[in-house]
This record gives structure tokens, C-alpha cells and sequence, in this order.
């Protein structure tokens, strides 16, 4: 008995007319996964750092994020009590096991309840550190785990995100690379979210509203300067 | 939702449509948001056009070793703990999925917005099976209480006004309070968000699409604004992907590509708000995340798209461009299309999966004004296609007798110069007097289709084929005065 996949990779193969054994064929698929060349990358971008984090700033703006740049990481805790109160929210906060973020001086603010691990839906306020920050897009990149779990991402109404300005990258491309780099080639961890500005949506008659099913708030603590 | 396929009856729907006033209203609006957005972001990127040559070539070379790429695929999704299922047909994708949802004993399901699953008409096969679906996108959502199909494949509810979505939301959340205010966009957005967030945490699994599929890593993608489809994958139990095999790409590196030019062309955004790239079900230390990840990669017809022209077609990222640069589809809307895909692509798609005997009038539903073509991100040539479509519904005497006897008398004439410069010299010249007062006719014998909905201009000077060479005649008399005066 032929399986549904013997017929569906009979069919692909007979109509591309090749048994899936030609060398040559295997050599480019092999090559290109392998090298995953970049393609063409806008130009936009890649400049200097200073300029990188003035882009990366303007397009989080442009996505109808907030932005806090802080000199030091050691200002967050400050920072996301600040703007806590600023919103008239309850002086709590959900984040993960990050030990980048366990290091900062919550003890400084006292009134802030901080708790850690997964959002079931009930929590106002999320605190994430992300892996990345790309400029040509003001896109963050949120890496799944114990230490940012991607429920944060997506269920509280305000969702914080702490970016190190050394970690804000040109481009996507750039971002695969440190990806590479941390699990090796071809490990992808279980979920990476790109998010670019808070959710929203125009399915009523094309006006644009923020806050659909996503955090309704995005705000990200840009932390020091570019190496 | 239901699949009925009332291609066949394009005129009708069409007529129908055109005479929707409520239609019309939101089909107003569908040219001036979509195509001004487009234009400024493709704008803003001076490499947007290379891009786009960027994305045909990445599209080409993985539909050409298809093969290849889908082996690697499979592998890697393996490596990472998930499942991968193959599916012939449609019917076969709806059994492996239920299958899915009963070994999990599930009760509902969340489903972020896909295609595919309207392709083949999942829902109704859920509950027939006693599982709930539960559409999370907020126009699948609305659509889905009103029990219809979408009528365009990133904004299935454009067809819809507010009013319509505030007496919806009345009819079906009668548990809230019917004194509350609704009459802004804003209260029915929170509305739906309050609904739908019990449904999301309550969901036993979540069934997206995929955008792109990466044969690197084994990674499947999917692009929301609103984070429906990215909680759809996360909270519930198991997370199943429902993909059609044209959805493989090589790399990492090359779905970047391929995402710079989609929001671009889509919604006129630099990038949508979350691009979600999924690997496998959650790790060992993992605090969320879905316990079991499976992939159900569909073929239904495609595979044998890869062997002819109609290839290009599978270069599809499903954008939307071309529609929001139709004008047919701004007359009409997407339902009158009559099946999932509506629009140039649809016109060109929807033949190949449900057949040209059924879908032969959605190739015609085209002025060829070559629009589709100059916007897509893939520049795949929908006119083209279109035409194809055309040969093979007279190849198979498809064609309207009335149609086919038109095109024969015209034949008769076009191939007898010596006839035809002289029988059409005195039909314009007959319509030009007929028509010189207004110098258009509101109606006109035989022309009733055309002037039911607009006027015929009346011509105004001799055929083409005498100006024609009226102009070239011109231009050798200017040549032969610039050579005199030298």
C-alpha cells in the first residue's frame, strides 16, 4: 500500500520530472542551506551604531510603540514603575526567570510587586527581555523559555520589553546569524516572536484600532549604548 | 462557513453584487486604503522593486526542487519532536486533523485565519465531528457568526459595515448587557477581544496556517496584527499547521526576503506586529507552549500545477495586492467569485483546484488592464495565467455558443482584409452618427450586458486601422518636410 506521502512526493517528482537522487540537484539544496546567503539586504540600515539605534528607535516609534532610552539597565526597575504609575495601573508586574533581569535592583521600588513565570491572562502588566532589536524595522525578537515565556508576549494589556542597545542588530539577517551562533546551525529554539509596535486591527471597516487580541500597549526599555 | 462553489454563476453574483448598496459602500473603500498604503511603503524602500525580483527567484528555485526541499523539511520537523502528515485531498486533510482533535479528546478548537482550512472546509467537518472551531482573526470571527466565506484573503469581512458587525455582536452575545453602547469601531473591537480571550485560554487545540515553511530549521511561520493566530499557537494543548506544499522556502535568510516585500504589498506596513516562527511542540524546560506540534501539508491539485505553466502561480504569497488593485474586484467584491479565492489570483487558482468546467467564467472576469501584474511581490503574470485559462476553456468548447458564433464571424472578417477594412469603416460610422448628440449610448441592441452598467462611448473619428495609418502617413510627410528644409 502506497502512503499518502509516497503520493504526494511521486506526484511533485513527476512533474518536476527528477527522481530526487540527481547530484547536482542535492549539491545547490545542500549548498544553499548550508551557506543561506543573505540575499539582498536594504541598504537603510547599515550604518554606523549610533545612527543603527536613532533608526531603531524612530521605526518603534513609527510602529505606535513608547520608548524609554536608559543608561544603565540598573534604571528598570525605576523605569517600569514609572511607567506603571503613569498609566494609572496597579504596581504589578509579571516577568520570566531571566537572570538578566532577576540582576536588576528591585529592591529600589519597594511598592512594585514583581512576580515571575508564565501569563495566564490575568495580569496587567508583562515584563520580557528580548533577544534582539532590529532597526529597519523596530521589530523586538523574543526568544521562548523559562526565561521570557511567550505567553508574556502576547496576553498581558501591557507587555515591557528590555532591549540592550549592543543587541540591536541592522537587520533579520543578523539576528539568524546570533541565532546560529547560540543553538547551532539548522536549531531553531521552540518559538521566536518578532513583534513590531502592539497588536491592532482593521478588519471594521479598514480603520485601524490598537489593541485586538495582543497587548494593547507596547513600551521597550532601550538599555545603554551600542558597543 | 460553507465551500458551495457558485463559480459557475459569476454573472449573477456579480449582478447581485453590483446592486448591493451596503456592498458598494464598503467596496468604496477597498481602492483608496489599500492602493495608497502599498504605494507609500514600497516608497519609503528604494530596494522594494529588486526585492520583489528577490522573491520570484527564491520562489522559483524552491518550487523547482520542491522535492528536495520538503525531504529536508519533514527531517527537521522530526528532529524537533513534531509531527508531519501528508494530505492527497482535502478530504483526507479534514480526517487526518480530526483525528488529531479526537486522540487529544478535544472539545474546541481556536483557529487563527487560513486559507487552506477554508479551502477545504474545515469547520463544518469539525462539527459534524462534535468539536467546536472557534475563528480568532477579527473579520474570520465576524464572518463566522454570519455564517459566510470570506470575500478576501487578509480582509474577509471588507465586505461588511459597522452596523452590520454591532447588530451581529447583539444577535449573538445575548449574555451581555443589550443597553451597551456599540456604536464605535473601538467598543466592538473590545468586544470581541472580551469573547474571544475566554475562548483562546479554554482551547483544547489551535489550528493556524503557515505563511512560509522553512526547510532549514523545520520551522512554520505565520504573520497577524492582531496576535490571534500567535495566542492560537501557544496556549492550547497541541498546535496542528495546515499548509499547502508551495509554502516551502530554503532559509531563514530567505523568508526575510520574502517578509520584506508581504507587509509591503499587503497592508502598506513596514512588517505586520508579530511574525511567529513555531519549532516543534514545547522543550523540557519550557513554562508554555503546546504539547504536541503537528504539520499537515496539503497538496490538492498543486503538485500538478508544478508541471506546466501554471507554476508561477504557486509563487503565491497571498498578499492580497492583486485584488486591492482590481478593478473587477472593486465592482464586485470577493463572494462573487463564488469559491475561497477571490480576484486576479483567484481567478487564476481556482480553476486549477476545483476544475475549468465549474470556474471558466472567473478568467473572463478581467479587463486585462495589467494591474495585478505590476503590483505583485512575486511577479507572477495573473494576465497571462488568465489567458491560459482563456485557451483552455475554447480548447474544450467550454465557450458560450452565442460567444464562440461572435468570435467566428469576427474571424471570418479579421482574416479578409479586403472586407474587414470596409464593414468596419461603415459600422463605426453608423454608431458615430447614431451616438453624435451625446456621443454615448445609455443602451444599444446586443450590447445590453455592457450598458446595463455604463455607457458605450459613441466613436468619435474613422477605425483604428485608418488612423492608424492617417498617423503614419503623418509622420512620413513631417519626416520627408524636416529632409526639404535641411
Amino acid at each position: 500500500m502506497t502512503s499518502s506521502r509516497d503520493t504526494v512526493f511521486a506526484s511533485v517528482r513527476r512533474a518536476l520530472g527528477v527522481t530526487s537522487r540527481e547530484a547536482p540537484r542535492l549539491q545547490e539544496v545542500g549548498d544553499r542551506i548550508a551557506g543561506h546567503p543573505r540575499g539582498l539586504v536594504p541598504a537603510r540600515a547599515q550604518v554606523p551604531p549610533a545612527e543603527c539605534i536613532a533608526l531603531f528607535k524612530e521605526m518603534v516609534l513609527a510602529a505606535a510603540a513608547s520608548i524609554d532610552h536608559l543608561p544603565s539597565a540598573n534604571q528598570v526597575p525605576a523605569a517600569v514603575a514609572a511607567y506603571l504609575r503613569g498609566r494609572n495601573l496597579p504596581p504589578t508586574i509579571l516577568r520570566g526567570a531571566d537572570p538578566r533581569l532577576s540582576a536588576l535592583p528591585w529592591g529600589q521600588e519597594p511598592n512594585l510587586d514583581v512576580w515571575i513565570g508564565p501569563s495566564d491572562g490575568r495580569q496587567l502588566a508583562g515584563l520580557s527581555h528580548a533577544f534582539a532589536g532590529i532597526a529597519e524595522s523596530g521589530t523586538l525578537v523574543m526568544l521562548s523559555g523559562p526565561d521570557n515565556p511567550s505567553t508574556l508576549n502576547l496576553l498581558p494589556d501591557h507587555h515591557l520589553v528590555v532591549v540592550d542597545a549592543a543587541d540591536v542588530t541592522a537587520d533579520y539577517e543578523t539576528v539568524w546569524g546570533r541565532i546560529r551562533a547560540r543553538f547551532g546551525a539548522g536549531i531553531m529554539p521552540r518559538t521566536v516572536n518578532w513583534i513590531t509596535g502592539p497588536s491592532r486591527s482593521a478588519d471594521i471597516e479598514q480603520t485601524l484600532l490598537l489593541g485586538a487580541h495582543g497587548p494593547r500597549s507596547l513600551h521597550v526599555l532601550l538599555v545603554g549604548e551600542p558597543v | 462557513m460553507s465551500v458551495e462553489i457558485t463559480s459557475p454563476h459569476f454573472k449573477a453574483n456579480a449582478r447581485e453584487a453590483l446592486a448591493d448598496a451596503p456592498l458598494q459602500q464598503a467596496l468604496a473603500k477597498v481602492g483608496p486604503g489599500f492602493i495608497g498604503k502599498r504605494a507609500a511603503a514600497a516608497g519609503k524602500l528604494p530596494e522594494f522593486e529588486a526585492l520583489r525580483d528577490s522573491a520570484r527567484d527564491i520562489k522559483d528555485h524552491t518550487l523547482a526542487h520542491l522535492d528536495l526541499y520538503l525531504e529536508r523539511y519533514e527531517a527537521k520537523v522530526k528532529e524537533a519532536g513534531g509531527h508531519v502528515h501528508f494530505a492527497v485531498d482535502a478530504a483526507e486533510a479534514r480526517d487526518i486533523i480530526t483525528r488529531i482533535c479526537r486522540s487529544l479528546d478535544a472539545k474546541t478548537v481556536t483557529k487563527g485565519k487560513s486559507m487552506i482550512s477554508e479551502e477545504i472546509g474545515l469547520n463544518d467537518h469539525l462539527e459534524a465531528a462534535g468539536i467546536e472551531p472557534v475563528e480568532t482573526d477579527l473579520g474570520e470571527y465576524l464572518i463566522q457568526i454570519r455564517g459566510e466565506a470570506p470575500s478576501h484573503i487578509i480582509a474577509p469581512a471588507i465586505h461588511l459595515n459597522k452596523e452590520q458587525v454591532e447588530a451581529d455582536f447583539r444577535r449573538v452575545h445575548t449574555h451581555l448587557s443589550p443597553g451597551r453602547n456599540l456604536s464605535e469601531p473601538t467598543a466592538l473591537l473590545a468586544e470581541a477581544r472580551g469573547e474571544l480571550r475566554q475562548r483562546f485560554l479554554a482551547a483544547d487545540v489551535g489550528i493556524t496556517g503557515a505563511n512560509f515553511l522553512v526547510a532549514e530549521t523545520g520551522t512554520s511561520i505565520i504573520v497577524t496584527n492582531e496576535g490571534n493566530g500567535d495566542l492560537t499557537q501557544t496556549l492550547p494543548k497541541a498546535h496542528i499547521v495546515l499548509a499547502s506544499l508551495e509554502k516551502l522556502v530554503p532559509t531563514l535568510e530567505d523568508v526575510s526576503q520574502l517578509l520584506r516585500v508581504l507587509a509591503r504589498s499587503a497592508t502598506g506596513q513596514e512588517m505586520s506586529v508579530y511574525t511567529t516562527f513555531s519549532t516543534g511542540p514545547r522543550r523540557p524546560d519550557d513554562v508554555d507552549g503546546p504539547g504536541e506540534y503537528h504539520v499537515v501539508i496539503l497538496d490538492n491539485g498543486r503538485s500538478g500545477m508544478l508541471g506546466g505553466q501554471l507554476r508561477e502561480m504557486l509563487r503565491c504569497i497571498r498578499c492580497g495586492a492583486c485584488m486591492n488593485h482590481c478593478p473587477v474586484y472593486h465592482a464586485v467584491g470577493g463572494h462573487a467569485y463564488g469559491w475561497v479565492y477571490p480576484g486576479p489570483m483567484g481567478a487564476v487558482l481556482t480553476p486549477s483546484l476545483i476544475g475549468i468546467e465549474k470556474a471558466a467564467n472567473l478568467p473572463n472576469a478581467s479587463t486585462f488592464c495589467g494591474r495585478c501584474e505590476e503590483v505583485c511581490p512575486v511577479r507572477i503574470p495573473l494576465p497571462k495565467l488568465m489567458r491560459h485559462w482563456r485557451e483552455k476553456e475554447f480548447e474544450r468548447h467550454l465557450t458560450p455558443a452565442p460567444q464562440r458564433f461572435g468570435l467566428a464571424v469576427w474571424g471570418f472578417f479579421a482574416r479578409r482584409g479586403w472586407l474587414y477594412r470596409p464593414a468596419t469603416r461603415l459600422a463605426m460610422g453608423m454608431l458615430a452618427l447614431a451616438g453624435r448628440r451625446k456621443g454615448r449610448f445609455a443602451s444599444l441592441p446586443l450590447a445590453g450586458g455592457w450598458t446595463r452598467h455604463r455607457d458605450f462611448p459613441a466613436p468619435e473619428g474613422g477605425t483604428f486601422q485608418a488612423q492608424w495609418r492617417a498617423r503614419k502617413a503623418a509622420e512620413a510627410d513631417a519626416r520627408a518636410a524636416k529632409g526639404a528644409a535641411r
